[in-house]
Order: C-alpha cells, then sequence, then structure tokens
C-alpha cells in the first residue's frame, strides 16, 4: 500500500467519523451512523497495518484478537445500569495507551538520535519519520510528549477513581487529602518545572515523574468530587482523551489522530458544558468540588411528609388521565426500569397518556435514563427532556417520581440561599398530584432538604422503587 | 348509627341524596342506611334495587326522621320538615343559610345539627365533596343540551349534498364549573364557542376547554378570585359599561347564549338586557342558568321557557340538574359519602363533628344549639393569590431595532475579538514554529471547529451512545501505536503491544456497547 493511499484511507476514515458522530443528531440515523464509526475505525486500522515501514504486524494482530474478543464480551455482559462505570473504565484505557504512546516516541527519538547518519537514513517507518525531524521540530514534539503524558496520565488514574466511584467500589462522597486544591497547584507547578526541565534537555526520567504527578493530580481531583457530579466529570474525562489522542497525533505528526483527537475532545467539552448548564454551576465549581458558598439560612420547611400505600396510588393512577413519570438515579439502583416500563405499558393500554420527563443530569452519565429505559422498551417519542415537558406539569393529572431528588427540588426556584438555586429543574409540583418513590424520608445523595416531599399535593411512596412498582403492577387492571 | 334520606318534598324535584350505590359504600363506614318508600324513583332507582344493596326501606318520612340519626337530603327542608327534626340530629342539605334566616332559627331552637352543602369550602381537600360543583357541572351540561332542544338548526357546521349549514355560535357569559361544562358540551358538539368572564385568570381555562375568551379592552386591573374564593366579584360601573358593551357587540352574531354569571350572596347581576335580547336573531336562544336568582338576562321568567316579541327563546328552568335526576343523585350522593367519610374519622359508624377541621367546620351552620354561620375565613386559602404578572414593557419600532443592532453588535464584537485573539495566538505560534507543525496545526483547529458544529446537534436522549462511540473512536491512538510497534527498541515495542492491546478492548467494546443501545431505542 503506498503512502498516498494510505492518507487517502485516512481521509475516508476521518470523514465517517464525522458522520458517525453527526449521525446521533436522531435516533433513526444514530443506527445508521455506529456503522460509519465501525467503518471507519476499520479502514484506519487496516491502512495503518500496511503502510509501508510497519513491521510487526503479527504482533498486533497478537494482541489486537484478545483484545477484540475482550472487548466484545465485555459489551455483551455489561447491564445498562453499569453503562457509566464502562464508560469510566474504558477512558481510563485510552488514557493508559496514550501515555505510554508518548513515552514511547520520546524513547524513540533518542534511539535514534543515538544513531549514526547512514544508520538514520535507513530507518523507516515511524523512526523514519524522527530521523527526519529538524531541532525546532523535535523540540515541538517534546512539548507534544508531554502534553500527551500529563493528559493522558490526568485521564488514567480520573478514570479509574470514577469508576470506582460509579460502581460503589470507592465511596462517592468527596474526599481530599489535607491541604486541598492547594495540593493540586502544586502537584501542577511541578508538573510544569519538571516540563521545562525536560524542554531543556534533562533525561527520560522528567517524563515518567510527570506522568506519576498528573497521575497523582487526576486521582485528587476526582476524589474530591462527589457523585452527584460525575455526569460531568465522566464527559470531561471523555474530553481529556480526546485531546490526549490529538497530542500523539502531533507527535506522531499523524492527521487522523489529530482529526479525530479533536472530536472527541471537543465533543466532550460540550457535554460538560450542557451538563454544568443543567446544574446552574460553572465548570470550574464542578470540577473543584463541593457546592458554592450559600449566602443565608436555608428557607424554613413547613409541613410534613404524607405516606402513602400501593392501593392509594394504583387508585389516583386509575382515575388519571395523563401522567408524567420522573425517573431518577434511584430507578437505576433499583433496577426498576423494567418495571416501570411495564407499568407505563399497562397504563397507556388503558388509553392514559404516560410521558416521562427527563432531567439533563439525572443519572450518573449523559443521557443515563434514557438509555434505561429504552433497554426496558419504553418507545423513545415519550421520553421527553425538561425543556420539552416543563410546561405541560400543570395540565398533567399525576406525576411520579422515581428515585430523583434535586432535580426536581423546588427550593431551585422558591430559595434564593438554597445550594442549587436557579438549578433548572422538573416542575412537578405544578401537577395535580404527585407520588415520590424513595427508600425512606432522609434527604439525597447531596443532603438538600426537598421542599418538595412537604407539599400538599405530594404524597411519599416509601419503599424500594422496584418492589413499589411491582406492587402497583396487579392493581392496574 | 342510621342514616336516611327521605323522598324531597320540593315539587318537581326528582333527585334524591342516596343511591344503592354510594349506600354500599356508607355501610362500608359503619352506617345503617335508610331510604323513604320512593325516595328514588324519579331518578330511576327502585325500592327492590336499595332492598338490593342492604338499604332498609321506610314507609313514611316521619318514620325515616324518627329512626335515622342522620338525614340527608338534596334540598333545603321546608319548616315541616325540619320540624320532624329532634335535637342532637345531623341534618345535610344544601341549605343557603344567607338566605334562609328563619330556618336557621328554626334548626337552632330545635336543636338539630346541619351541615350545608352549599357551604362546604373552595379547597382542593374538599373538591370531592363540593356539591355546588358537581351539580354546576351537570346545569352547565344540561344548558347546552335544552339550547340544542330549542334550536332549530346543527351545532355542527356542515356542508352536505343538500346545502351548506354555518356552525352555530355560543356565547357563554360566566365560566364558572357550569360555563365551563358548557363551553365543553358545546365545543364537543361542534359549535363555535365564546366565553367571557370578569376574572382575567380564567382565560387559560377557556381556552383549555376549546372556547375563545372574549377580551374586554379595559384598563382598569380586575381583580382575580383569588380574593374571594374563587368567585366573582361584583364589578365597577365603568367595568360594567365596558361589559355590556361588548356583549352588545357579539349580540346580533350569536345563535345561543348561555348565561351561568352569580355573585355569591346577592342576586343575578342583569348582563344580557333587552335590547340585546332584540338584537338578536329570530330562533335563537338564551339559556339562563341564573334563573333562580332573578336572571342574568331581562326577559327571563323563572321556571319558564319564553318567546320573546322577535322570536328568541329564552329559557329560564331552574332545575337543570333535576332534569338529569340519576346523574344528579349519583353525582350528589357521592360528594354526601365523601362528606361522611369525613365525618367519621374511625369508619366506626359514630359522627365526630370536628369542629377544628376546616371543611367540617365551615359547612356546619348549626350545632349544639347555635348558629354557628357564617364561618370563620378558612386558614387554607382556596386559591393561591395569582402573582401580579409584569407586562413585557411594549416596545416601539425604534427601541426594537435599537436592541436589534445592539446584540447583534455585540455578538459582532465576541466574535471578532474571539477570532482576533486566536488569529493573535497562532500567528505568534507561526512566526516559531516550523511549518510542518502549522499544516498539522490547521487540520487541528478545523477538526475542533468541526466536532463543535457537529455535536451541538446530537440529541439529548442520545448522549451515553455518544459517550460510547466517542471512547470508541478516541481509540484511534491504536494507529500511534502500529506505527511504533516495529520500533527497534524492545520497550518500545512492549510498550506500543500493551497501547495496541487496550485500545483494541476499548474499539470493539465500545462500538458494540453503542450498537446494543442504538437498538434498543424504538418508536411506539
Amino acid at each position: 500500500m503506498s503512502l498516498g493511499l494510505v492518507s487517502a484511507a485516512y481521509v475516508v476514515a476521518a470523514v465517517l467519523f464525522v458522520l458517525s458522530l453527526g449521525g446521533l443528531s436522531n435516533q433513526e440515523s444514530a443506527k445508521r451512523a455506529v456503522w460509519y464509526g465501525v467503518v471507519g475505525m476499520a479502514l484506519a486500522f487496516f491502512a495503518t497495518l500496511l503502510t509501508p515501514g510497519v513491521g510487526g504486524a503479527w504482533l498486533v494482530l497478537l494482541m489486537a484478537v484478545p483484545g477484540a474478543v475482550g472487548g466484545a464480551m465485555l459489551a455483551k455482559r455489561v447491564g445498562m445500569t453499569e453503562m457509566p462505570q464502562l464508560v469510566a473504565a474504558m477512558h481510563s484505557l485510552v488514557g493508559l495507551a496514550a501515555v505510554f504512546i508518548a513515552l514511547n516516541a520520546e524513547m524513540e527519538a533518542r534511539h535514534v538520535a543515538g544513531l549514526g547518519a547512514e544508520a538514520r537514513a535507513a530507518l523507516t517507518g515511524f523512526a523514519g519519520v524522527l530521523a527526519h525531524k529538524s531541532g525546532v521540530e523535535l523540540n515541538i514534539m517534546k512539548v507534544e510528549v508531554f502534553l500527551g503524558v500529563f493528559i493522558g496520565a490526568i485521564t488514567f488514574t480520573g478514570s479509574v477513581i470514577a469508576f470506582g466511584k460509579l460502581a460503589g467500589k470507592v465511596d462517592g462522597k468527596p474526599k481530599q487529602l489535607p491541604g486541598g486544591h492547594m495540593l493540586n497547584a502544586g502537584a501542577l507547578a511541578l508538573c510544569v518545572i519538571l516540563g521545562i526541565m525536560y524542554l531543556s534537555g534533562a533525561g527520560l526520567w522528567t517524563v515518567i515523574l510527570t506522568a506519576v504527578i498528573a497521575g497523582f493530580i487526576g486521582w485528587h481531583l476526582i476524589m474530591g468530587i462527589g457523585g452527584a457530579d460525575m455526569p460531568v466529570v465522566v464527559s470531561m474525562l471523555n474530553s481529556y482523551s480526546g485531546w490526549a489522542a490529538a497530542a500523539i497525533g502531533f507527535t506522531l505528526g499523524n492527521d487522523l489522530l489529530i482529526v479525530v483527537g479533536a472530536l472527541v475532545g471537543s465533543s466532550g467539552a460540550i457535554l460538560s458544558y450542557i451538563m454544568c448548564k443543567a446544574m446552574n454551576r460553572s465548570f470550574v465549581s464542578v470540577i473543584l468540588g463541593g457546592f458554592g458558598g450559600t449566602k443565608g439560612p436555608a428557607m424554613e420547611i413547613t409541613g410534613e411528609q404524607i405516606a402513602i400505600d400501593a392501593d392509594g396510588v394504583a387508585a389516583a393512577l386509575n382515575d388519571a388521565d395523563s401522567i408524567i413519570i420522573v425517573p431518577g438515579y434511584g430507578m437505576a439502583v433499583a433496577q426498576a426500569q423494567q418495571s416501570v416500563s411495564e407499568l407505563t405499558k399497562r397504563l397507556r393500554a388503558k388509553g392514559k397518556t404516560v410521558r416521562f420527563g427527563i432531567h439533563p443530569v439525572a443519572g450518573r452519565l449523559p443521557g443515563h435514563m434514557n438509555v434505561l429505559l429504552a433497554e426496558a422498551k419504553v418507545p423513545y417519542d415519550i421520553v421527553l427532556e425538561m425543556d420539552e415537558i416543563n410546561d405541560d406539569f400543570p395540565q398533567t393529572d399525576v406525576a411520579i417520581v422515581i428515585g430523583s431528588n434535586d432535580v426536581v427540588n423546588p427550593a431551585a426556584q422558591e430559595d434564593p440561599n438554597s445550594p442549587i438555586a436557579g438549578m433548572p429543574v422538573l416542575e412537578v409540583w405544578k401537577a395535580k398530584q404527585v407520588f415520590v418513590s424513595k427508600r425512606g424520608a432522609g434527604t439525597g445523595y447531596s443532603g438538600i432538604e426537598n421542599p418538595l416531599f412537604y407539599k400538599d399535593n405530594t404524597r411519599m411512596f416509601y419503599g424500594d422503587a422496584k418492589k413499589s412498582i411491582d406492587e402497583l403492577l396487579p392493581k392496574i387492571a | 348509627m342510621k342514616i336516611g334520606a327521605p323522598k324531597e318534598s320540593f315539587a318537581g324535584e326528582s333527585r334524591v341524596a342516596m343511591t344503592p350505590d354510594s349506600a354500599l359504600q356508607l355501610q362500608k363506614l359503619g352506617y345503617e342506611c335508610l331510604i323513604e318508600s320512593g325516595a328514588g324513583a324519579k331518578a330511576g332507582f327502585s325500592d327492590a334495587a336499595y332492598e338490593k344493596a342492604g338499604v332498609r326501606v321506610v314507609s313514611a318520612a316521619a318514620e325515616l326522621y324518627a329512626q335515622a340519626d342522620v338525614v340527608a337530603k338534596v334540598r333545603p327542608p321546608t319548616p315541616e320538615e325540619l320540624k320532624l327534626t329532634r335535637k342532637g340530629q345531623l341534618l345535610i342539605s344544601f341549605f343557603y343559610p344567607a338566605q334562609n334566616k328563619e330556618l336557621l332559627e328554626q334548626a337552632k331552637e330545635i336543636g338539630t345539627s346541619v351541615i350545608a352543602m352549599d357551604m362546604v369550602p373552595r379547597i382542593s381537600r374538599a373538591q370531592k365533596m363540593d356539591a355546588l360543583s358537581s351539580m354546576a357541572n351537570i346545569a352547565g351540561y344540561r344548558a347546552v343540551i335544552e339550547a340544542g332542544a330549542n334550536f332549530g338548526r346543527f351545532f355542527t357546521g356542515q356542508v352536505t349534498a343538500a346545502g351548506k349549514v354555518p356552525p352555530a355560535k355560543v356565547l357563554v357569559v360566566g365560566a364558572g364549573v357550569a360555563g365551563l361544562a358548557a363551553i365543553g358540551a358545546a365545543t364537543s358538539l361542534g359549535a363555535i364557542v365564546y366565553a367571557f368572564d370578569v376574572r382575567p385568570e380564567v382565560a387559560e381555562q377557556i381556552e383549555s376547554m376549546g372556547a375563545e375568551f372574549v377580551y374586554l379592552d379595559f384598563a382598569e386591573s380586575q381583580t382575580d378570585g383569588a380574593a374571594t374564593g374563587g368567585y366573582a366579584a361584583p364589578s365597577s360601573p365603568e367595568f360594567r359599561a365596558a361589559q355590556l358593551k361588548k356583549f352588545r357587540e357579539l349580540a346580533p352574531e350569536m345563535d345561543i347564549v348561555i348565561t351561568t354569571a352569580l355573585i355569591p350572596g346577592r342576586d343575578a347581576p342583569k348582563l344580557w338586557l333587552k335590547d340585546m335580547v332584540e338584537a338578536m336573531k329570530p330562533g335563537s336562544v338564551i339559556v339562563d342558568l341564573a334563573a333562580e336568582r332573578g336572571g342574568n338576562c331581562d326577559l327571563t321568567v323563572p321556571d319558564q321557557k319564553i318567546v320573546s316579541d322577535n322570536g328568541v327563546t329564552v329559557v329560564g328552568y331552574t332545575d337543570f340538574p333535576s332534569r338529569m335526576a340519576s346523574q344528579a343523585s349519583s353525582l350528589y350522593s357521592t360528594n354526601i359519602r365523601h362528606m361522611m367519610s369525613d365525618l367519621t374519622p374511625g369508619k366506626d359508624g359514630q359522627v365526630v363533628q370536628n369542629m377544628e377541621d376546616d371543611v367540617i367546620r365551615g359547612a356546619t351552620v348549626t350545632h349544639d344549639g347555635a348558629i354557628t354561620f357564617p364561618p370563620p375565613p378558612p386558614k387554607i386559602q382556596a386559591i393561591a393569590a395569582q402573582k401580579p404578572k409584569e407586562k413585557p414593557k411594549e416596545l416601539t419600532h425604534e427601541e426594537k431595532r435599537a436592541l436589534e443592532v445592539a446584540t447583534f453588535k455585540k455578538s459582532t464584537r465576541n466574535q471578532v475579538g474571539l477570532l482576533a485573539a486566536m488569529a493573535g495566538f497562532l500567528l505568534i505560534l507561526g512566526s516559531f514554529a516550523p511549518a510542518s507543525f502549522m499544516q498539522h496545526m490547521i487540520v487541528f483547529a478545523l477538526a475542533v471547529f468541526v466536532g463543535f458544529q457537529v455535536i451541538w446537534n446530537v440529541a439529548h436522549s442520545l448522549h451515553t451512545p455518544l459517550m460510547a462511540v466517542t471512547n470508541a473512536i478516541s481509540s484511534i491512538v491504536i494507529v500511534g501505536a502500529i506505527l511504533q510497534i516495529g520500533s527497534d527498541v524492545s520497550l518500545v515495542k512492549i510498550l506500543a503491544a500493551l497501547a495496541v492491546l487496550m485500545t483494541a478492548v476499548n474499539i470493539v467494546g465500545g462500538f458494540m456497547v453503542t450498537r446494543r443501545m442504538l437498538a434498543m431505542f424504538q418508536k411506539s
């Protein structure tokens, strides 16, 4: 395969990747879009493998085949509720691979520099590219290597911690070492110093040390972020894995890597932005962990939480004409999506309008609820976004809140001193009647009191979400 | 305890306060049920049906009053009926205490406790016993039916082989429960419906029922219904003048006018004057639901249907709910049953008249030999006071233009500023970096730009698949690893091989999981 052909394949692959992301604009074209991505990736893979001067195809296949099998098994086995941790785990792999590849570039460059002029001229492949770099180009490459290692390492450890938190293997509460963000700042400063030393000719150890320190930053940064902010974290790490790939692309002088890295990087950045906006918080405040300082005491909540049993809920549902269900992380935890779907089916069979209202940050991953509901065969055209459905609550007979808390908290609108003041929320309390399925009477993940539970038209349906809904099912006849 | 429903003595009254269905529910509350023989006959409930539901049929009213501890009625009792009650007995019926002072005195003298169904406060919790609303609902529906029966044309517009039929135009004055029910019935028959109310906040409800709200061009802010417990308040003379002017305008076009305007504790306001009737087309129909309280129309004669000189039928019946006795009885008896269940907290057949309870306190007009009317204002407001809506300032053309120019300038400034900063950065970079690097930089900048443009369009619900697919795609670093794997340095070879392994997991896993997710999304 000539170099020209390889480049042509790269161009096609890049176009396919853009189409693959663009196709996600709706559910139908998305099914096609994923194949664009697959074909693009296959094209890129084989074109690279057949590039003149690239040796070791046997080794690539030896490693790629078990990897592919492993990936396939993973993809088959993983449950849809485990999606967030899977995505986080995968990000960590990209991060680590980026660190390895950047380190390789540095080591290869050193190896090439050590060779005589004749040997250098005879080099092919990657080493050949390096051999032809001028002094300035090599310096620029060093910057790229440094960035690749730095971003890659943060992505790696950050993703590992995000995975641990999402999978419940690490405590979800924000935790930081003494010193907090000063420690991060110090580590960052240290990395900058190491970077300058590396550029002015210090040895390989500076880069390796940078990887270790950046790894620490990633670990410490994500440890300090609470579980409720994970949607932002995961999309941020997604973005980082893209920028790491782009940095590697610069190092290797490979445009395909640059294009794809930039696509992924900007995609993650936009997702983070959307998530932050949905929480009415700045990106910085999310990353630095914890909520912004409150300006005064929270509003007093009067009234009491009134419990209701399955019979009461069933009676109200049987009477209602229009119903909106607002699922949250609690539904995912209780694995209640199948029961919710069955409930929806029965209610719809009785001619009632049933719709779902999804808050952008419901769950632990952007769009997490949509995937869970889709898995349970809830048709996507009745699953609506917050902005699409918020105006409809006043005309709704019954709103059912299943395991969400902050995203339906009226304090965001009513109490200027609330930590979540100004965050856009689903206005469920405007429905004629609200049922909240919740495990107990305590505050949720964020520890913020929710006045919704005390409203006159709210009834608390205590218990595990799946069990509660299953109890309802036979009563909806 | 025993609860009994006598036959209504009012002439023409067909409703009954207890149905076989409600009796079953009352028995569940622990009550024994009695009914006067023939009480349900006009509403379509035979004595046999009552007996089947476990109700004891009593032959005479006197006997029923003597046996029952609680008497449930529809109409207010006559003085004779009230004499049959005794001290400590509970009477539940419509009572209109404000208009029936003597009756109230009499009940006090006897010592009867009276719960007036018309005094149930209009709060959400009490909706289930709000008999005024359930009767008004029937009246509104029936008004349309009566209008249709007296109207010589279709409601709905049709184009038939035998000619074109224009749709009927209906005006509903007063959009309370009855008015809204009338709007609903008339629109579903296919008429074009206009509706008017002095309370501006009901415009939304009117529109939600499919009618057009008749806006009044009037500057004075109208009091909203929240201050008066959801009812209309008398309006100022200027407002009234504007209102009548609007009606005069509408009168010649309207085929059917249904008036339901009532102000609590007053005679019905005269809204449809003689000249308006005269302006209407022959064959038009006016149904006056306020006839009992004097009527909204000048020509209304209570309990009668008259035809004006110019051929307009004016229906002034006062017994619309009674004309649908079966439906009205089943709704009213359900209201009574809900009232009883609130009065029986223990479900043990014992009445506990808790005077701390807003609803029970509000509806009780005599208790323990004392008059308890009027009740103190309820602790909960019926309807939250409407926050004054800030009207967006109407901008003049120039102001609008200026605003547009300003926003345009601002966004231009932002964009140009951003571009300038980027260009500056690239220029600095370009003056130091070699050409080969700058070429990659172009690719990079363009790709970031394309990425931003593409991702904004991604559907919110597909964000998780997006993350999975970008994750798979970012494993494109496998290309880098493949390029390095042929290295002579063994450590490089090993690390590159490991990178290939990890990214391969990612590529296959990422794409497959995305496909799995996308396959799940389905349309209904």
